[in-house]
């Protein structure tokens, strides 16, 4: 048996839905945030397979993931700074009774 | 042809990270989503190693792994009460999730299937990039090299700094 590039597009394409379902459901910022992270990390595995089994002799698709883990590390932070200080004005951090821009 | 322990690496690297990523974004605890979280993300890694970056995969476990769920685990202890239970879904909700995420596999497996060719290429033979080749790429300046990128990073990662303590200070 061949372990081809669709064995490690299949998990991810699985990740990215599971990221997509969790967005749309999850009330709570935090797993929001959570399954933005499973959706970053799917197409980070898409872009690795991608330079692996097409174009072994470069190294973009590494970089780029390189890059995209920096960036979400960076989003990441930011996002949860402000949602600790959104806890702080409202005293919760459930999207639904979010609806004013100002406390 | 794999040997056999690759191939039973990958079937449990595979299943383990589509078991966890769903349990992430079903589980009711949010500190075991958060979990889940980790758990999927170190699949991710044992993926990178399977498919030789082995720096990738060592970035992953450090970052990701090692700093963002870190980063989440403290958030959700600050914000919520550990052992609360987020409130059950109502089958609205949990049917506009389910149907965005079916056309998403849909769009996705067609454009799968429409180059099929592409999907089932065989692994080729490359040598996994050295320490000496991902620095002399990170900083150099000709074609399909990266400094102009990775000083926007740096740049970027100031401005994260700033901005994380501008927004959570204390007024």
């Amino acid at each position: 048996m061949e372990i081809t590039a669709v064995y490690y597009l299949i998990p991810a394409l699985i990740m990215f839905c599971c990221g997509v379902y969790g967005f749309i459901t999850r009330k709570n910022m935090i797993a929001m945030l959570i399954s933005l992270e499973l959706m970053l990390n799917a197409v980070d595995i898409n872009f690795v397979v991608f330079n692996r089994f097409l174009y072994p002799e470069q190294m973009e698709g590494m970089f780029f993931t390189l890059f995209a883990i920096a960036i979400a590390a960076a989003e990441t932070a930011l996002a949860i700074a402000i949602i600790i200080n959104i806890f702080r004005a409202a005293k919760n951090i459930d999207v639904r009774s979010l609806n004013e821009m100002k406390f | 042809m794999e040997s056999v322990g690759s191939i039973i690496l990958y079937f449990i690297v595979a299943l383990s990270m589509i078991v966890f990523s769903v349990m992430a974004v079903t589980t009711r605890k949010i500190l075991r989503a958060a979990t889940y979280l980790l758990f999927t993300l170190f699949g991710t890694a044992v993926v990178y190693f399977m498919l030789d970056y082995e720096f990738l995969g060592a970035v992953q476990i450090a970052v990701y792994a090692g700093g963002i769920v870190v980063l989440f685990v403290f958030a959700i202890l600050l914000t919520s009460r550990p052992g609360d239970n987020t409130e059950r879904l109502t089958s609205k909700s949990r049917m506009l999730g389910g149907v965005a995420a079916v056309i998403t596999l849909i769009v996705a497996c067609y454009s799968l299937v429409s180059r099929c060719a592409l999907a089932f290429a065989q692994k080729p033979e490359m040598e996994t990039p050295d320490m000496q080749q991902i620095g002399a790429t990170l900083m150099g300046t000709g074609a399909g090299q990266y400094l102009l990128p990775f000083e926007a990073v740096s740049v970027l990662l100031l401005a994260c700094i700033i901005g994380g303590v501008v927004v959570a200070r204390k007024r």
